[in-house]
């Protein structure tokens, strides 16, 4: 299992593993709303708990489909299927692996995109909380996604379109933390519905995501 | 005797064959008698003539709640037990669950505009419907990009597993992230909150009509990928000699 | 005919674009099981 993630790990740093892609892209998100909706400070503060969640979900969404398709492509996920390592613990190291290289990130820089936004102070602490308690429950819901795809030849827009409806309730609870922090409400109840969706899918989907996987590998 | 023998597709083409006239006539008279006996409701005193739209509007979404449901028990019972009808008539199931939200959303933003002076608001029903509206849409494209059927129904099936629960999910997320325009339940039991009897029978008729209407239609449309199946199979078969 | 009130360009275009979308789907179901069942006797008289 830690072979496996550190090997998943090596191969996204390497140069053209399209690690930092997806922070480049949360970057030019935020840099692109107040081109849309005007430069002003009081609108962009209101607006920022949504733009920055919506911004790491999608950031979340591009790298997805490099969770198995690789793997697939050289045939090491046939191995990894017939490996002693049951399919279910390597769907969860691979959407852990994509969480590291992704999900960590974000949840790390997504502060720095907060001044640019406007963020107001008391949120800052909520918006780190959230995404790193709801990030994770991204990239397994992703992992499920990629893993029905796999063997799709056009699956990334598919992949998309599969995963963002099962995407809302994490991000109606992310963004409401950090909207009641920005407002100086308490954030505990939504804060405990994240943690309580990202638990669930962390310890259900993959098993999901592994019968997707073997129906692609039959 | 089991209902499991109509798992066999030639038994199944059979008995539905039988029973399908009954329940085209049942809806045709059902959903054209309840909009009909709708449409000539008096006003309500407080809506207006707009009233009509519930016979429209209520059992559209019931059945788009329902049709969902359908499939989903049919993506169990063939995940489970694999008969191939079962994961036909959930496929066969999701256009028509599709067209019974989209009418239930279009209905409702026509209907909200007079009403509440908006087409749209993100009401939590409003938006669980157009979340569910989404889910039908991957489910559709999902069954439409895989090639073997048995794998697509597969993976559709497992799809639609975990979309009910993040449908479900969802339903009650957005009650906690905004509270909506949108009136409570319109059949409750408790007294004092039941619409009025000159408008729940017309409307219990029309329920049932939809629900004719889309039973039928989900059994045709079975009927037919049973057909398109069957033929696939025996080109296979001739290709293969 | 009914008297809609003021509503009746609401009442009419919901009516209206909820028949035209029913009628829709029914078409699409009953062509494309007419098809499956032509192509499929075609297939089994032929072969």
């Amino acid at each position: 299992m830690k072979a496996l993630l550190l090997r998943d790990l090596r191969l996204a740093v390497r140069a053209g593993g399209g690690f930092g892609l997806s922070l480049v892209f949360f970057l030019i998100l935020c840099t692109l709303v107040p081109f849309g909706v005007g430069a002003e400070g009081g609108q962009l503060s209101r607006i920022a708990p949504g733009i920055l969640w919506v911004g790491a979900l999608l950031a979340c969404l591009l790298s997805l489909d490099r969770i198995f398709a690789l793997d697939h492509e050289d045939g090491s996920l046939d191995l990894l299927a017939t490996a002693p390592l049951p399919l279910e613990g390597a769907v969860a190291i691979k959407a852990l692996a994509h969480w590291l290289t992704t999900g960590l990130p974000l949840v790390v820089f997504a502060p720095l995109l907060g001044v640019l936004l406007h963020l107001p102070t008391a949120a800052y602490p909520l918006l780190v909380l959230s995404l790193a308690l709801g990030t994770p429950a991204l990239s397994m819901l992703g992992a499920f996604g990629a893993a029905i795809t796999v063997g799709l030849r056009r699956g990334g827009l598919l992949l998309s379109l599969l995963v963002l409806p099962l995407y809302v309730p994490t991000l109606i609870f992310g963004a409401e933390v950090v909207r009641r922090g920005a407002v100086g409400a308490d954030p505990t109840t939504p804060l405990v519905f994240l943690a309580g969706i990202t638990l669930a899918t962390l310890a259900l989907v993959p098993f999901a995501a592994a019968a997707a996987l073997r129906v692609n590998l039959r | 005797m089991s209902i499991w023998e109509y798992a066999n597709p030639v038994k199944f083409l059979r008995a539905s064959g039988v029973v399908l006239p009954w329940i085209v006539a049942g809806a045709a008279i059902c959903t054209v008698g309840g909009l009909v006996w709708g449409f000539l409701t008096p006003e309500d005193y407080r809506q207006g003539s707009t009233v009509k739209i519930v016979f429209l509007h209520v059992p559209a979404a019931l059945m788009a709640i329902n049709a969902w449901l359908m499939m989903l028990v049919a993506s169990l019972i063939w995940l489970i037990r694999r008969h191939h009808v079962s994961a036909l008539a959930a496929k066969a199931a999701a256009p028509v669950g599709a067209v019974m939200t989209l009418i239930a959303l279009i209905t409702g933003a026509i209907w909200g505009q007079p009403m509440w002076g908006t087409w749209w608001e993100w009401d939590p029903r409003l938006t669980s419907f157009l979340v569910l509206f989404l889910f039908y849409l991957g489910y559709m494209a999902l069954w439409e990009a895989i090639e073997d059927p048995d794998s697509a129904a597969d993976l559709t099936g497992l799809l639609c597993l975990v979309g009910s629960v993040f449908a479900l999910l969802s339903r009650y997320a957005v009650n906690f992230w905004n509270q909506g325009l949108h009136q409570g339940a319109s059949l409750s039991v408790a007294p004092g909150e039941r619409m009025s009897a000159v408008y729940r029978y017309p409307l219990y008729v029309s329920m049932l009509g939809f629900f004719l209407l889309f039973l039928a239609l989900v059994l045709i449309r079975t009927r037919t990928e049973i057909r398109r199946r069957r033929l696939a199979a025996l080109l296979a078969r001739e290709n293969r000699a | 005919m009914i008297e809609l009130g003021k509503y009746a360009n609401t009442v009419m275009s919901a009516y209206g674009i909820s028949l035209v979308l029913l009628a829709a789907i029914i078409l699409q179901t009953w062509r494309a099981n007419a098809r499956a069942r032509r192509d499929l006797e075609e297939h089994e008289s032929r072969g």
